[in-house]
């Protein structure tokens, strides 16, 4: 799982029907200083996160997990939203 | 997830007999603000999108999620069409 900051939203109307009803979210993973570090990515939210907030995300076949799991392609799923930024310890 | 645009076609005849039927697409990742990066990837379509449309591409075992892609020896799949990407400027 990687900690990431939700930058912004991606809207799609055309897409598989698993994903229909899905938040889509830019995510941008961060450093243990909470410093960008490499590409944003666009992961689909399972827990309810909204754009600034600091969350992790898992990648993989693992990502399609929180929802049925054998129709629902994701590779990069938000799976938690950390209370704070003064609750990473560094 | 990331985001890619369409910049072309994949014609092919010897094949995996999974894959007959299937549209293959050329598709470059390119950034949440629309400029290109580096790198091709060949990707199955599965939402029937259309050149230079940005997509959504999932990569992985996960492609293997996607509608009609069980079992289908594929590793990027074409999940969704992006009408818009919001991104907060910092």
């Amino acid at each position: 799982m990687q900690l990431a900051r939700v930058i912004g939203t991606v809207v799609s109307t055309v897409k598989n029907d698993s994903l229909v009803g899905r938040k889509l979210l830019v995510v941008q993973t961060v450093d243990k200083n909470l410093q960008a570090t490499g590409k944003p990515m666009v992961a689909v939210d399972a827990v309810g996160a909204g754009v600034g907030e600091l969350v992790f995300w898992c990648r993989g076949k693992e990502a399609s997990f929180p929802f049925k799991r054998e129709d629902t392609p994701t590779d990069c799923t938000i799976v938690g939203i950390v209370d704070s930024e003064q609750h990473v310890t560094r | 997830m990331i985001i890619a645009r369409i910049l072309g076609t994949v014609v092919s005849t010897q094949k995996d007999e999974r894959l007959s039927g299937k549209k293959l697409l050329i598709v470059r990742p390119i950034n949440v603000d629309g400029t290109d990066t580096t790198g091709y990837v060949v990707a199955v379509d599965t939402v029937g999108a259309g050149f230079h449309e940005r997509v959504l591409v999932v990569a992985g075992s996960s492609a293997r999620l996607a509608q009609g892609m069980k079992d289908v020896p594929v590793d990027a799949a074409i999940v969704g069409v992006i009408d818009t990407v919001n991104v907060k400027d910092d």
